[in-house]
């Protein structure tokens, strides 16, 4: 059995653990839940409906298609904050298979981020109902969907990888994540819009592929066009940088895990 | 050629925090030297050890708590990493270092089986081939299909190593865990490890009963405060250890 230090063959060889564990988390979470599933659903839409009333009935806003507008902004950026935090305890969470099983390390944080993925399947399927609901088209532009989001989780998993083996030596770094989190939930244009962003600040808004995930939606969703390609080709950056900077953290600070788990 | 081999390693466990190690994994040992006061000297886990295990052959771990009989476990399955030394270890390796690692008490005993059974390192084309075959030998009938929180750690364990012995592995790492069960599932994991002898695999068993050891054994290491102090012939050691542990 290959140790550690597996690089890509890993994926291939343990493909069925990988696929195991992602499964572990849902089957865990669901199995004795009355509603199951439908938190998935539900959580997305109560917010929804809360930030709706505040930026209609409170704080107009003018924006018209709010539910969309605001459901565009809110589940790329749950889907961040939920993986990214969770992601950070998964070795924590998985003591006893870091220690006593020889599975390559980077499996446990991957398969975390990708257990969210299932739910954000679920979401994104709500988010595409309600897009036809207010009676937004179907575009060509739909087909970057999928490499859009690909890059958000290529992004959340270079953020996992680094943060979860900083917090195997510094257990703070938990918090400090979802400190940063409460934050990103008014840096991310959740309920606002781009255009009400000064210039100034735009381009580092681009930056962040968070926010150029909720920007690329919807144009995509909402204007019918195709997002800017400076966002694309930033986002695009940013993710791969992210995922580099985050394996080669983990890859330096892995082979201790044992000793401080 | 040896299927297991030891080249004077050494395993530490720092004292303090985590701090200094992560900075000084990310930055290298002398920035952090340059930057405060080394830290305090570490934990000899084990120290210059070295030994061998030809392939077929049964090496019993004999010492007491706190010895480094587990750490050089860990060391041999690959889930920890020595310090300075070598450690080799040639072909498949399957470890039972714990009752069920990775289990889960909220899935089922089936559903924990594949789990474990896909961390080891199984594909899921062999499991599904494998899995009558491992849940007889596990014999918790009907409750495989429970979840395992209705399980008796006994009936865990079971399911545990009903998983490792049926990996088909060249080397099988064990943690003294055989104690537990009932006389009639030990005498069943000692004629599958009388098999794995047969069929010329190599075994590392950590150990405080001495009739398992003699019987799954042909040699003996006896670690005493992280150093070896005795290797031999699995009767030699074992009256050593039991002479000197009277003696004391």
């Amino acid at each position: 059995m290959p140790t550690s230090n597996g690089g890509v063959a890993w994926l291939g060889e343990y493909r069925f653990a990988l696929s195991e564990l992602v499964l572990k988390d849902f089957r865990v979470r669901y199995r004795n839940m009355s509603l199951g599933i439908f938190w998935s659903l539900l959580n997305p839409l109560v917010m929804m409906g809360v930030l709706t009333f505040v930026f209609t009935q409170v704080y107009p806003s003018t924006q018209s298609s709010f539910p969309v507008f605001v459901l565009c902004g809110l589940i790329p950026f749950n889907f961040f904050a939920l993986a990214w935090s969770s992601g950070t305890a998964s070795l924590l969470d998985n003591i006893a298979l870091i220690k006593r099983v020889p599975v390559p390390r980077e499996i446990v944080p991957v398969a975390s981020v990708l257990s969210h993925c299932l739910h954000l399947g679920i979401q994104i399927a709500l988010l595409i109902l309600f897009t036809l609901l207010y009676g937004f088209q179907i575009n060509i532009y739909w087909m970057l969907l999928p490499l859009v989001w690909a890059l958000e989780v290529i992004f959340v998993i270079g953020m996992v990888m680094a943060t979860s083996a900083l917090n195997v030596y510094v257990r703070d770094t938990r918090y400090v994540v979802e400190s940063v989190n409460l934050i990103l939930f008014w840096l991310v244009p959740v309920f606002y819009s781009f255009e009400m962003i000064r210039p100034e600040h735009a381009g580092i808004y681009q930056l962040n592929p968070v926010a150029a995930l909720v920007l690329a939606m919807r144009s995509i969703l909402m204007q019918g066009h195709a997002p800017p390609w400076t966002l694309l080709y930033k986002l695009t950056i940013t993710s791969l940088t992210a995922f580099a900077v985050g394996l080669f953290i983990f890859r330096r600070l892995k082979h201790r895990f044992y000793d401080y788990l | 050629m040896a299927a297991i081999e030891f080249r004077n390693v050494s395993k530490t466990f720092p004292h303090g925090g985590g701090r200094q190690v992560l900075l000084s994994n990310l930055f290298g040992q002398v920035f952090l030297d340059n930057w405060r006061k080394p830290a305090p000297d570490p934990f000899y886990a084990l120290r210059d050890v070295s030994f061998q295990v030809e392939a077929g052959h049964g090496l019993a771990l004999v010492g007491h708590n706190g010895a480094g009989k587990s750490t050089l476990l860990s060391l041999a399955t690959g889930v920890s990493e020595p310090d300075s030394g070598e450690v080799i270890v040639r072909g498949r390796v399957s470890s039972v270092l714990d009752l069920g690692a990775g289990f889960h008490h909220e899935l089922t005993g089936e559903e924990n089986l594949r789990l474990n059974a896909a961390l080891m390192g199984l594909s899921e084309k062999r499991f599904t081939e494998l899995l009558p075959q491992i849940i007889g030998f596990a014999g918790v009938g009907d409750f495989i299909k429970e979840p395992l929180r209705t399980y008796s750690s006994g009936m865990s364990m079971r399911l545990a190593f009903a998983v490792a012995v049926h990996l088909d592995p060249d080397v099988l790492v064990i943690d003294e865990i055989i104690a537990v069960g009932d006389g009639d599932f030990q005498r069943k994991c000692l004629e599958r490890m009388a098999e794995f002898r047969a069929a010329r695999k190599t075994i590392l068993f950590a150990s405080h009963s001495a009739p398992t050891v003699r019987a799954m054994c042909d040699h003996a290491l006896w670690i005493d405060h992280g150093q070896v102090r005795m290797h031999g012939p699995v009767d030699e050691v074992l009256d050593a250890y039991n002479g000197a542990k009277d003696g004391s």
